[in-house]
């Protein structure tokens, strides 16, 4: 059976759950070898939280030389690593950097690339995937038609699955070009945990728009009876009452949670692009005009700062 | 300074995009519009054009807007020009038609090409239709550039430029020496409406019209035959029901909104 590369998303060795998503995916197309760059001293960590979920081999690669550039080099990393092992597909996470390596990488090894996976088969010939396009109003079916696979796959496209693989390890030390050496990342700040889930990751996402006033208590306060993310429609991040990271849409974070609540969005449809395939949706507004009361499975038309204290007191007390 | 600003013509995001029965998107039952987060790049471009205008020298700065598009696609262009870009340039050629990232990639690096001595390629985020966010990292590779892209500030001295990076776990700032490949977000910064005066001054803005033999890419690295993906079938998401929408009356709203949850198994 082929390969398929993964390419190990990880923060000092904390694998994050897409990478165990991508894994589980890869399984069901041949091999999984996971690609983890990233620092000696956190080899070890991701090397055993990736064979938990199938891993037969792990490429570690010492990123030390690498780490100050913007996506480039692992583009050539990858590059270096397909052609050593003829894999039969790549799976990156679609996220910013991830679509980037994956672009860059389709072009050097002049392989078809397909972003924004939220499916991926085996098919008769070669992964098939299924996006979702046009603001969450249409689902397409691809595939891949020439050279390797190089599929970049967002978060929660699979459910991870446990499974024990060898991980067994093979360093790799790559060639960097000059070239992939000339965007340097002068400054880095990690983005502070919030306590609270991942927005694309969470199951549950309670979401705020400028019909908060600015006042996020009550969507914080509903969202942790719910074990909840929170998020944010753009005029609450244009107003600076929220950071971008946040922001749910087109030029935002996509989620599809199993179920989302918004409160005080109109639902626009740059907003609804970020969450029109949650499995449930859930809105509170004051006007029952608002768009977003056409894609609810239930709605509260009534002021989301009563409303919302009213609810998450009642959940706290079934919760006990 | 010669900058390039891509701009895509796209069906607006608004009114109610379509796939035809081959699969490709419909560009014509759809009115189009340069893709609105375009707007962003052109207006970082006629920024920094303004910037080094004025500063000591006075740099030259001339801002060329591309596009690769069918003939509609004229219509991206003359937004970009009313804005305040100096020229156009359309790469227009049959056999464009139903190209994919990479090709679209390889057409607009061989028009970059073509206009020799480029310091600056702007793009946008992404484009509103694809949206994909690779191109300007595949203009990059193409081109051989540094990639400074998905920049939400955008600072610049001489060849230096900073950008800050809102990316997934971190934010960042990345720095390059022009030449280079820059994309920015919707957060850089409010675009500017064409004005009366830039309206009737994009009428007499020079526009070429590039075939692909103009650009020296060959007909067959692009367009449909060639792309290196295919899309299998398409399928139009079945409308969401509405479900069931209540008023709130004395706290009747909570209560039926935690019944609703309950009954979904959600608490
Ligand atoms: C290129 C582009 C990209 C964009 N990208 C995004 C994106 O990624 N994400 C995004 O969200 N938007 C995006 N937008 C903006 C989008 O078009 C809307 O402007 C935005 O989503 C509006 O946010 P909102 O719903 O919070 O505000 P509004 O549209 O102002 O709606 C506020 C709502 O709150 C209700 N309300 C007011 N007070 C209360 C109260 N006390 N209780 C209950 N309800 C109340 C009102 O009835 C109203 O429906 C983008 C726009 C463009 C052009
Ligand atoms: N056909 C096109 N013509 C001009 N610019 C384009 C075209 N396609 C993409 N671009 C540029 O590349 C950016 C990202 O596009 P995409 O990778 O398709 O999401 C856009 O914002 C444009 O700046």
């Amino acid at each position: 059976m082929s390969e398929v590369l993964v390419l190990v998303d990880e923060v000092d060795g904390a694998v994050r759950k897409p990478t165990y998503e991508l894994l589980t995916i890869a399984k069901r197309l041949g091999e999984p070898s996971a690609v983890f760059i990233g620092g000696a001293e956190a080899a070890d960590a991701a090397v055993e939280a990736v064979k938990k979920y199938g891993a037969e081999k792990v490429y570690v690669v010492d990123d030390s030389e690498i780490k100050g550039y913007l996506v480039a080099p692992k583009a050539e990393v990858l590059a270096q690593l397909v052609e050593q092992a003829s894999p039969a597909a790549v799976l990156v996470p679609s996220s910013v950097d991830g679509r980037e390596i994956a672009g860059r990488l389709a072009i050097k090894i002049g392989s078809g690339l397909i972003t924004d996976a939220t499916d991926v088969q085996p098919g008769d010939d070669g992964p098939v995937t299924t996006q979702s396009v046009f603001a969450g109003n249409y689902t397409v079916q691809a595939k891949v038609t020439k050279g390797t696979p190089i599929i970049a796959v967002k978060p929660n496209a699979a459910a991870p699955e446990e499974t024990a693989g060898a991980g067994a390890v093979e360093k790799f030390t790559p060639t960097i070009s000059d070239a992939a050496r000339k965007a340097k990342i002068v400054a880095s700040q990690p983005r502070q945990a919030s306590g609270r889930p991942e927005l694309t990751e969470a199951a549950i996402v309670v979401s705020g728009g400028r019909g908060t006033g600015g006042n996020f208590d009550p969507i914080e306060g509903l969202a942790d009876s719910l074990g909840a993310a929170v998020g944010a429609s753009r005029a609450v991040v244009d107003s600076g009452w929220k950071p971008h990271s946040f922001q749910i849409g087109q030029t935002g974070k996509v989620v599809s949670p199993q179920l989302y609540i918004a409160s005080g969005i109109s639902g626009a449809i740059q907003h609804r692009a970020g969450m029109q395939t949650s499995k449930t949706i859930v809105a509170v507004n004051k006007d029952e005009e608002a768009p977003i009361f056409e894609l609810v499975d239930f709605g509260v038309v009534g002021d989301l700062h009563t409303v919302l204290p009213a609810a998450t007191e009642e959940i706290n007390k079934r919760k006990g | 300074m010669n900058i390039v600003v891509c701009v895509k013509h796209v069906p607006d995001a608004t009114a109610d995009r379509q796939f035809e029965s081959d699969n490709t998107v419909d560009r014509e039952g759809v009115p189009g519009l340069m893709s609105e987060l375009d707007e962003y790049a052109v207006e970082q471009s006629l920024q920094l054009k303004e910037k080094r205008a004025t500063g000591d020298g006075g740099e030259e700065v001339t801002v060329t807007a591309l596009t690769v598009g069918p003939e509609g696609a004229a219509e991206g262009l003359k937004k970009a020009l009313q804005m305040g870009a100096d020229k156009g340039v359309h790469v227009v050629d049959d056999a464009i038609a139903g190209s994919d990232a990479v090709a679209t990639a390889k057409v607009l690096a061989g028009a970059v090409r073509k206009l020799g001595e480029v310091d600056l390629v702007v793009c946008g985020m992404a484009s509103t239709d694809g949206a994909m966010s690779v191109v300007p990292a595949m203009l990059a590779e193409l081109l051989d550039l540094p990639q400074v892209t998905f920049g939400s500030v955008v600072e610049s001295q001489d060849k230096e430029f900073r950008i800050k990076r809102d990316g997934e776990s971190a934010t960042e700032v990345i720095g390059a020496t022009a030449p280079l490949v820059l994309s920015v977000t919707d957060q850089s910064g409010e675009a500017r409406y064409p004005s009366f005066k830039g309206i009737m001054a994009a009428k007499k803005k020079p526009v070429e019209t590039w075939s692909l033999s103009d650009i020296d890419v060959d007909a067959g690295e692009v367009g449909a035959e060639a792309a290196w993906t295919a899309v299998i079938s398409t399928e139009a998401r079945p409308p969401r029901s509405k479900g069931e929408v209540v008023a709130d009356e004395d706290g009747s709203g909570a209560k039926a909104l935690v019944e609703f949850l309950a009954s979904k198994k959600f608490i």
